[in-house]
């Protein structure tokens, strides 16, 4: 199948940790559990100071649409109901628990019953899923689309396109039997007819795994599909189109096209929730970054503070001037390292000095780099000025959009121009001026 | 255990790595690209071609740095720009031109034309195409005095190719001594050959795109072959002549590139070449000077903002549409 192919950038890929096996980190002394972890409304804490909890049980829901709720990750008493200024500036509500480390589980796990749509929807809530790749939006709402006849194409994120992250990488090699039960499962009951997972060719070990373990299964309608190890080929609408050949424009949604995407590891965990009634306790995630003392792949609780999960990778070995939820494309510079991980932490990167300082802006120079980097082939030079000027109209016309903020412009600027932060500023600017 | 913590890091948008290429580096490769050409004019020209590159880069880069000093602007002499603006005001004059013309050519290029429109980025046509013209205009004969190749045998001053084609006065030489650079001329121009070699180079290292230098070169060979068929000429021979002779090489490789100066689109990058190679063969034939590459780059410079918007225009509904 040869395809047209969306334009892209090469960015070093850094997967240091590729080779490094999963450790499952010993359960912390405390754990803050955070009640907002997904796009939507925030969870109420359903606990109070002083009670007991034990590991899988429900700790926080909220009766809104758009929303998933929480579990406790460990065992033991909740010692306080506390609030953080978030790593985007607002305040969240975290439930401390002090562990007994016993990690005794709760009495209402088990793998559910289902057999139709409805009650496979229900029990992808109950387990607490989001979108693992970053976006954490509710999975049980990507799963039931109003459309929900017409969709045909299950399609999983494995691209794993951000430098540095291999987590979805280990996944797929370690947890390969329950990323395909819950492809399994979602197909079956959502009613769609093929699968594709979507792999940067830079992990040939994990798509050879896969097409083996398919194959000895004798599965036919799941196949894996290799991408160009180019960024940003795990974008949601540059996957669909690299996979389906169909344009996804911006506020469009993939099951508009026929398809159902989500991350590996959400699957992953449908999979294992389905077999073991646990629901989403527990994150996969890389930690790197030249401020590491080793590097690795860590599976933590929920809640776990961060600098807890570093000191389980040796601790820094340097100063760390910036730590990053996510990769260094399109991760989160978070201001201290006392934030628990969240569900859909993928990496804790912690940088050096030397790597934190952003670098010093110079004047554009018009060589178009930004323009014949972006995906879509927006015009970033030009949107910045249309910027600069607020000029709410001209960013319309230029599309601002349609930018998905991968920040690929902002990576080749020779000129070091935020020009995917100015993108992003741009839009609040349409959005103020009430332009369609 | 005593756990420190930190909670002063610095808070800064994605993306959190850069690309290792920037304004310096790019620069740099556009001097590396420059060193065959410079080769060879020190080949064919002699020593001379060493003292005056050297002065016009001190100078370019000095005039920037004074200007930033005394205005009290943030030095950008560090991004290099300056030091490709002085090699390629000291490519476009004759080898032998005394010091202080140049001088003066690189005061118009670094303050009249860069730094009092803004500096890098800012300027509305390229400095170097600029600072010849004016010279060219200023001191019409010490920038027509042609210092003789190493190759001629006999007299003290030569002509251009060109100025042979448009006055006559000897005899043409033929493609491969043009190819070579064996001829007289400005400076830098002489040598096809290098300048493909660096134009390639900065092609290859993805600096420039290939589509100016194509549609210039194109062009004006597109548009001699025509006009020689037409007239009764040896057109393939005449073709080639016109792409090997004068600046084009150098226009379209070095000077129809800068960023600043030409379109950010493609479509822009198409006409913009085709622009550049009808006006220098419309100069050549038809006009009173025997070379038109310069002001054909000029010219265009000038148009440059209207192709730019009447591209987007056309450009930016393309983004991604969705087939319903």
């Amino acid at each position: 199948m040869s395809r047209k192919h969306l334009q892209s950038i090469h960015v070093s890929h850094y997967k240091h940790t590729a080779g490094c096996a999963t450790e499952v980190m010993p359960i912390p002394d405390v754990v803050k559990i955070s009640m907002s972890q997904h796009i939507g409304a925030p969870c109420k804490p359903l606990v109070k100071k002083g009670d007991y909890v034990k590991v899988g049980q429900l700790i926080g829901d909220v009766d809104a649409f758009v929303s998933a709720p929480i579990h406790s990750s460990v065992s033991g008493t909740v010692t306080a109901i506390e609030e953080q200024r978030s790593a985007v500036g607002g305040s969240d509500t975290l439930v401390v628990i002090e562990t007994d480390k016993k990690q005794e589980i709760y009495e209402g796990i088990k793998p559910p019953e289902v057999n139709d749509l409805q009650g496979f929807i229900k029990a992808v809530r109950e387990s607490g899923l989001v979108g693992l790749g970053g976006a954490s939006f509710p999975t049980h709402i990507k799963f039931n689309p109003k459309n929900i006849d017409e969709v045909h194409t299950l399609i999983v994120n494995a691209a794993e396109c951000e430098p540095f992250i291999t987590s979805d990488h280990r996944l797929m090699l370690e947890d390969t039997e329950d990323l395909i039960s819950g492809m399994q499962l979602a197909m079956k009951y959502i009613g769609l007819d093929e699968g594709f997972i979507g792999i940067e060719e830079n992990k040939p070990d994990a798509i050879a795994h896969l097409d083996k373990v398919l194959a000895d299964k004798g599965i036919t309608n799941i196949k894996t599909f290799k991408l160009q190890a180019r960024y940003p080929k795990g974008a949601e609408r540059v996957l669909v189109y690299e996979i389906t050949g169909k344009t996804m424009n911006a506020g469009v949604l993939p099951a508009d096209l026929g398809v159902i995407l989500s991350n590996v590891t959400t699957f992953a965990k449908v999979g294992e929730y389905f077999r073991t009634g646990m629901p989403l306790v527990s994150k996969r995630m890389t930690v790197d970054g030249d401020a590491v003392a080793e590097p690795k792949n860590v599976i933590a609780p929920i809640g776990t503070m961060i600098n807890d999960v570093i000191n389980f990778c040796g601790g820094y070995k340097q100063e760390p001037r910036k730590i990053l939820m996510g990769g260094p494309m399109m991760g989160r510079a978070i201001f201290s390292d006392e934030m628990p991980i969240v569900k859909n932490n993928n990496a804790i990167l912690a940088f050096s000095k030397e790597q934190s300082l952003v670098k010093e802006e110079t004047a554009c120079i018009n060589c178009g780099r930004c323009h014949q980097a972006c995906p879509f082939k927006l015009i970033p030079t030009a949107l910045a000025d249309a910027y600069e000027r607020r000029d709410a109209q001209a960013l319309s016309d230029l599309k601002v959009m349609q930018c998905m903020e991968c920040g690929s412009c902002s990576y080749v600027c020779p000129a070091r121009r935020p020009l995917g932060f100015t993108n992003k500023l741009g839009k609040a600017v349409v959005k103020e001026a009430g332009i369609k | 255990m005593e756990k420190k913590t930190y909670s002063n890091l610095i808070v800064s948008s994605a993306p959190h790595i850069v690309s290792n290429v920037d304004t310096t580096r790019i620069m740099l490769m556009v001097v590396m690209a420059l060193v065959p050409s410079f080769l060879v004019s020190i080949y064919v020209f002699g020593m001379r071609v060493i003292a005056l590159t050297l002065i016009c880069i001190v100078a370019s880069v000095f005039f920037e740095w004074a200007y930033n000093k005394l205005m009290k602007k943030p030095q950008t002499v560090g991004d290099l720009s300056a030091v490709v603006t002085g090699v390629l005001i000291a490519f476009n004059v004759p080898s032998g031109l005394p010091y202080w013309i140049a001088v003066v050519g690189c005061f118009v290029a670094i303050v009249v034309v860069k730094q009092l429109y803004g500096g890098i980025g800012k300027n509305l046509v390229n400095p170097a195409i600029t600072a010849r013209i004016v010279l060219f205009i200023s001191f019409a004969t010490e920038m027509t005095t042609w210092p003789l190749p190493r190759m001629a045998a006999d007299a003290t001053s030569t002509a251009t190719p060109l100025g042979i084609l448009s006055e006559g006065g000897g005899e043409l030489p033929n493609n491969m001594e043009m190819f070579l650079g064996f001829i007289g001329g400005s400076m830098g121009e002489v040598s096809a050959i290098a300048l493909l070699l660096g134009g390639l180079f900065l092609i290859w290292k993805k600096v420039i795109s290939p589509i100016i230098p194509c549609c210039f070169i194109g062009t004006v060979f597109v548009f001699a072959f025509i006009y020689y068929s037409a007239t009764g000429g040896e057109a393939f021979n005449m073709a080639l002549f016109h792409v090997l002779a004068g600046g084009v090489m150098l226009g379209a490789f070095f000077m129809a590139t800068d960023y600043v100066t030409t379109p950010l689109l493609p479509m822009g990058k198409v006409i913009f070449g085709i622009g550049c190679g009808v006006i220098t063969m419309v100069i050549r034939l038809w006009g009173q000077y025997p070379e038109g590459v310069s002001f054909s780059i000029l010219i265009m410079n000038c148009l440059t903002p209207l192709i730019n918007n009447f591209c987007q225009k056309r450009m930016y509904g393309g983004a991604k549409k969705n087939e319903k």
